[in-house]
């Protein structure tokens, strides 16, 4: 038997990655270029090659350690198409959407309860050892406390639905495998009261700091653009299925109600030498002016409605804000993610009293097909997964779009943005440089285990450079 | 003297895709099939905030992971709260899982990090590579030994 040793606490066992911004300088010291670098681990798209179709869903949920449910539905949506289920049962469907409502709920409140909240309650220039939820924990506990009851109650909605995190059994082609017990659906219902409370106070929250710092907020890394979601065919929110809806952005439609299946006619990738990630954009506006945000601001700018009562009033006081155009706010993001909460909060209570969650017919199918696209709305925007199967069953083709990728541009214009407001003409990254793109990065709450490696914490990194392509400075955090 | 029983909390993490990645799940599985008196198993992709949850119902947890760094075949130390988040992500150090449990549920368990080491990382597989296989058998026979020798402690 081996002899373990007893040693000295090294600061991370696991594997780290980093996220490296560069900021590049022109010969007058002003910021021309900045860019997030992203290690995509692209392997993915390769791995599957090979592997019968049916395990898709189940194989893509190590994907990212995450959002496993997102990748688990846009691949089993994917197979849906392959295994010519193109209309699930009642069952099967509203079982898929109650996983990814949990999901997306679960996320957010994460993102913005323990990442978010402390920037927005002790200011971007706090130090950073006190701008962190230990010191929100000290200072707001109801807040912790609400949040750690809602991340769990998502996590507990999942593990109903799909089953263990690892080892569940999730969507599969043409439906799910198990419904809701009774118990499983009481014990939910019993949390719900607690789950309004939590996300009404939540979007105050968000909502309040948004209007209150509007002049701020306006400024701060944003810029105009163009959003891309998922919405219903009569233009509701829709984060489980819907069409494609692209608007510019004063809120012109550019495409609309596009059947993701041809996805790749209004899509492109582009690749840049620099990183690893793809850069999408809308082909008709070309690669220059054809990117777009993903994500929970595109998908309230791109709908036209929301079927909750809560957050279809959440978002009639959000577009307020912009009269009804576009709302191209940055920080706008987290408002979004709490009127998400909130709607994603009421569709769990209407589903758990829906009869359909306990029925037995799981599972249908039809005409299989070659190929098949699944499009969903993850927690951090539009999903991708597009498969070709042989007739051996065996997958030949896989394509994937992350949500992060479809921010890829729009990242780096935020970083650019606030390193040119931060930046005075002197070659030096300071802490409040850092703070700032810190917080624009933290906006699009990027999935930087999804878009690379899904192992451990990772580093911010700011490089600065001359025009000649020389390091000035360099300051890390994390 | 009185002799307690003990909540023994696992805690294995890591995706199970990423080669030698899913070492931690694969202690942890094989920690639940020894039927450990007190024992409990947890597995997940990574460490979240709500582990503070279970974290906070235990006397005694040992975070299972895999080690790029640091002795083979395997090391078993013990590990403090604090208070580091990352900048971005949703996943958190074992620390700070601690650190959630001892501030919101004032529950400040025993705890050890049982790293594993690995060496395949960078790949999509669903295989752990043939040394790490070794250093995962060698680390659950010690573990389990372990394990019993806490079953139970001296009380007041």
């Amino acid at each position: 038997m081996s002899r373990a040793k007893i040693i000295e606490i090294e600061p991370l066992t696991r594997v780290e990655g980093h996220g490296k911004v560069s900021i590049h300088l022109d010969e007058a010291n002003q910021v021309q270029e900045a860019r997030l670098h992203i290690v995509e681990f692209r392997g993915f798209e390769r791995f599957i090659h090979g592997r019968p179709y049916w395990e898709a869903p189940m194989i893509v949920q190590r994907l990212c350690g995450i959002c496993p449910v997102s990748h688990n539905l846009a691949a089993a949506k994917a197979m849906d198409m392959i295994t010519g289920a193109k209309r699930l049962t009642p069952t099967a469907e509203k079982i898929r959407r109650l996983a990814h409502y949990g999901q997306i709920l679960q996320s957010h409140v994460l993102h913005f309860f323990y990442l978010c909240s402390p920037d927005l309650l002790f200011g971007f220039g706090a130090d950073v050892n006190e701008r962190n939820v230990f010191t929100i924990i000290k200072q707001k506990p109801e807040l912790a406390m609400q949040a750690i009851m809602m991340r769990k109650f998502g996590q507990e909605v999942i593990r109903a639905t799909f089953g263990k995190k690892i080892h569940g059994s999730g969507a599969v082609p043409g439906g799910v495998v198990k419904n809701l017990s009774i118990p499983e659906r009481d014990a939910l219902l019993k949390e719900m009261d607690q789950m309004l409370k939590g996300a009404a106070m939540a979007l105050a929250m968000a909502r309040d700091y948004t209007v209150e710092n509007q002049q701020m907020v306006e400024r701060f890394g944003s810029f105009p653009s163009s959003f891309l979601s998922l919405v219903r065919d009569d233009g509701a929110l829709d984060l489980y299925h819907g069409n494609l809806r692209a608007i510019d952005s004063v809120g012109n439609i550019i495409f609309d109600q596009v059947d993701y299946q041809d996805y790749g006619d209004y899509i492109m990738e582009e690749v840049k030498p620099w990183s690893y990630m793809k850069f999408p954009f809308i082909k008709k506006r070309g690669h220059l002016d054809g990117w777009y945000r993903v994500g929970p601001l595109a998908r309230l700018n791109c709908c036209g409605y929301i079927d909750t009562p809560k957050a279809d009033k959440a978002l009639a006081e959000f577009k307020s804000l912009t009269g009804g155009k576009p709302n191209h706010m940055t920080l706008a993001y987290h408002w979004a993610r709490m009127v998400e909460v909130t709607h994603c909060v009421e569709k769990i209570g209407e589903l758990l009293e829906d009869p359909d969650l306990l029925g037995n017919e799981l599972l249908t199918k039809g005409e299989r097909a070659p190929e098949g696209i699944g499009v969903i709305e993850a927690p951090r925007g539009t999903l991708f997964h597009h498969y070709r199967v042989d007739k051996d069953d065996l997958i030949t083709h896989c394509n994937l779009i992350v949500s992060t990728t479809n921010n890829n541009e729009a990242i780096n214009r935020s970083i650019r943005q606030v390193a040119r407001a931060s930046l005075s003409g002197v070659p030096k990254i300071t802490q409040g440089m850092l703070n700032h793109i810190e917080v624009a990065v933290r906006a699009y709450d990027p999935c930087l285990s999804c878009a690379t490696h899904a192992l451990g914490q990772m580093p911010l990194v700011v490089e600065l450079y001359n025009h000649k392509g020389d390091v000035m400075d360099r300051l890390a955090r994390g | 003297m009185i002799l307690m029983a003990r909540r023994i909390l696992v805690l294995g993490y890591g995706n199970p895709g990423r080669g030698d990645d899913g070492l931690g799940p694969a202690l942890a599985q094989m920690v639940e099939k020894m039927r450990i008196k007190g024992v409990t198993v947890r597995i997940d992709y990574q460490l979240t905030v709500e582990a503070a949850c279970d974290v906070a119902e235990c006397d005694m947890v040992i975070f299972a992971d895999a080690a790029k760094f640091g002795d083979e075949p395997f090391f078993l130390q013990p590990t403090p709260a604090e208070s580091t988040m990352g900048w971005s992500g949703h996943t958190l150090p074992p620390g700070a899982v601690l650190r959630l449990a001892q501030v919101l549920y004032n529950a400040r368990p025993e705890a050890y990090v049982a790293g594993v080491r690995g060496y395949r990382f960078d790949e999509f597989s669903e295989r752990l590579s043939e040394q790490a296989e070794i250093n995962l058998n060698k680390a659950a026979e010690y573990l389990a030994e372990w394990l019993k020798t806490c079953e139970v402690s001296s009380g007041p």
